[in-house]
């Protein structure tokens, strides 16, 4: 076994360069001013004062709402997703899950452009409604626009973690509820509920960390005006060109992510 | 005994294949009935065809004389110990076995009550707290027959509860299993392949095999008088012997003729007898109708498991005496021993 552990140190050397260097330099250039070199770091808040602007504040709260509505719309329409797939047997499950899987082959720039031209107002669905004689109500550059490019591109997301804790559940837990005289629905919140809740945990993390950092949905879905934290971060470092404030922009998301993982953790616990 | 449970041509068939060929049984009032046999010989389906988790493709089960094949099993008021215990994971001891009066909302210090009473008598007092998978298999196998127990079913069905415990236990859980059972007095009906296990607790047994029901007993009658080949071949180790017999009370194989207690047999007609090895004595070759040379001796703990060589046949005998292979000895048979059954049309 000890000889084995001397294979974890090219990972251990690769995870420092590609990991803990970059989250250094971040830290670093978020509490310094621009225009440092080397040799004369000064160091300063006023990053973070910044932030604290009310036009800053409220893109915080536009992203951290957009964040959740889109998790609670996953969570159950992953769930159910997810539910009606664990019924399947086995090897329908397989291609069932494959199926939801495909679109992550395919770049989510192309398929946010492919959104696009589905939602826009002369786009597809607008065109099947006026074929029903119905008006069309769809359009891009607005905010349910953005929120089912999220919900889209993150429901997989979901969809597995959840899919995987409810076939890995034991089916004879099921069948001891039902012995013990409850009734499928009460089986559901009481038994199948409880035991997927690390799926349903871990994708709700997984996707309020995706939808919350995303800068390209929003951008071509929501149009040029639709600025969240990663469009705000995107802005500063490629067109602004003040790392040091998209550095502190990234840490203080950072430290929401953080927040959102620890306060799902405990529920977690409290409630299990 | 009234009975409380009846199966009426029960059959069940899974892909293609049958199951279950046609089951009757009777279910008493107060029964520790096994349902013994070979893995796949059905007996597990019928269990859970009595819970409720599989049904019937034809046949009839009445609980109390009501027809209830239809019946989802969260109506029935039957309980299960499930092969692995089917604990939850997410409820410690006393959430597990609260969960079935949970369900029916029953009032909290009602619930408190009967499971510390429960708990009381699988000998767990003090472990509502703790949590089901830190428990030991044998405390996993109380938590679950407290579980099942606590909602007072007039039937507890368990299956092969044992099979996961080492030797000791199993022992040890034998016993208890019906002490528990006399205590709260209902129905148990168990499963399990291990013959032992089933003649030390069981009022009935019931031996089935590729679907059917061979034979349905007491313990005693079952090891005693098997009715068939299949059912002396599984219970205990027996030499099974081609013969005739020759009119009531009178055996014949391999020229030797010998009294027995069979009756009830065409004169002449074809049989199979069964000579438990504890039931051949090994004497003086004068003394003796079967004389033969030992082949073998293996120790095999409290006794030694013999072969003797006879012309005819190999006989194997149980005895605590020791005796030197090559040795020229007489076998003989007490009457009521030799065990006479009908010849199988298919063997």
């Amino acid at each position: 076994m000890k000889y084995f552990k001397n294979f974890i140190k090219p990972y251990l050397i690769w995870s420092f360069l590609i990991i803990v260097i970059p989250i250094a330099m971040i830290f670093l250039y978020a509490f310094t001013t621009s225009g440092n070199n080397l040799l004369t770091i000064s160091f300063t808040f006023d990053n973070f004062r910044r932030i604290a602007e009310s036009v800053y504040v409220a893109v915080f709260f536009k992203s951290i709402k957009l964040g959740l509505l889109t998790v609670v719309a996953c969570l159950f329409l992953g769930y159910t997703f997810a539910f009606i797939i664990s019924r399947f047997k086995e090897s329908v499950q397989d291609v069932l899950i494959l199926i939801v899987t495909i679109p992550m082959w395919i770049n989510l720039l192309l398929r946010t452009y492919a959104w696009m031209s589905i939602l826009s107002y002369n786009g597809i669905m607008n065109s099947l409604l006026m074929k029903i004689g119905l008006p069309p109500i769809f359009d891009i550059y607005t905010d349910y626009a953005v929120i089912i490019g999220l919900i889209c591109n993150f429901l997989p997301f979901m969809i597995i973690p959840i899919h995987t804790s409810l076939s890995k559940m034991d089916k004879s837990l099921i069948e001891a509820s039902y012995d013990l005289g409850a009734t499928p629905i009460q089986t559901f919140f009481k038994v199948i509920l409880k035991l997927s809740m690390p799926g349903v945990i871990n994708g709700s993390i997984m996707v309020f960390l995706l939808s919350i950092s995303t800068f390209v949905i929003p951008k071509l879905l929501g149009g040029g005006q639709y600025v969240l934290i990663g469009n705000l971060i995107e802005n500063q470092f490629i067109s602004v060109g003040d790392w040091n404030f998209g550095s502190a922009i990234s840490l203080i998301l950072a430290v929401i992510i953080l927040i959102a993982v620890r306060l799902t953790k405990k529920f977690d616990r409290n409630e299990v | 005994m009234g009975c409380l449970i009846e199966l009426k041509n029960v059959t069940k068939t899974f892909d293609d294949q049958q199951i279950l060929k046609g089951i009757d049984l009777k279910i008493h009032e107060n029964e520790f009935l096994t349902l013994l046999g070979p893995s796949g010989c059905g007996k597990t389906t019928t269990l859970r065809i009595i819970g409720g988790f599989e049904e019937p493709d034809s046949g009839e089960i009445l609980f109390n004389g009501i027809e209830i094949s239809k019946l989802p099993p969260y109506k029935r008021e039957i309980n299960t110990v499930f092969q692995k215990y089917a604990l939850f994971p997410h409820l410690d001891v006393f959430g597990n076995v609260a969960f079935g009066l949970n369900i029916k909302k029953m009032e909290k210090s009602v619930i408190e009550q009967k499971v510390s009473k429960i708990l009381e008598l699988v000998g767990l007092s003090g472990f509502e707290k703790r949590d089901v998978m830190s428990l030991s298999g044998g405390q996993q196998q109380r938590v679950a027959i407290a579980r099942a127990l606590v909602n007072e079913p007039k039937v507890l069905l368990l299956d092969e509860p044992l099979g996961a415990l080492d030797a000791k236990l199993r022992k040890d859980m034998q016993t208890e299993l019906k002490k528990i059972q006399k205590e709260v007095g209902i129905t148990f009906i168990y499963v399990t392949h291990d013959q032992e296990e089933a003649l030390t607790m069981s009022d009935t047994v019931v031996v089935m095999n590729d679907g059917e029901i061979q034979q349905v007993g007491s313990a005693i009658d079952i090891y005693n008088e098997p009715e068939n080949r299949f059912v002396a071949s599984f219970i205990g180790d027996s030499n099974i012997i081609p013969g005739h017999m020759i009119k009531d009370c009178l055996v014949e194989w391999d020229g030797y003729e010998f009294d027995c207690v069979d009756k009830g047999f065409k004169e002449n007609e074809e049989a199979e007898i069964v000579l438990r090895p504890e039931d051949i004595d090994i004497v003086a070759p004068e003394d003796a109708k079967i004389n033969g040379t030992v082949k073998s001796v293996v120790f095999k703990g409290v006794h030694y498991e013999i072969i003797v060589e006879t012309p005819d046949r190999d006989y194997m005998i149980h005895t605590t005496d020791f005796h030197q292979v090559g040795l020229f000895v007489g076998l003989t048979i007490e009457p009521e021993d030799i065990h006479v059954m009908y010849t199988m049309e298919w063997m």
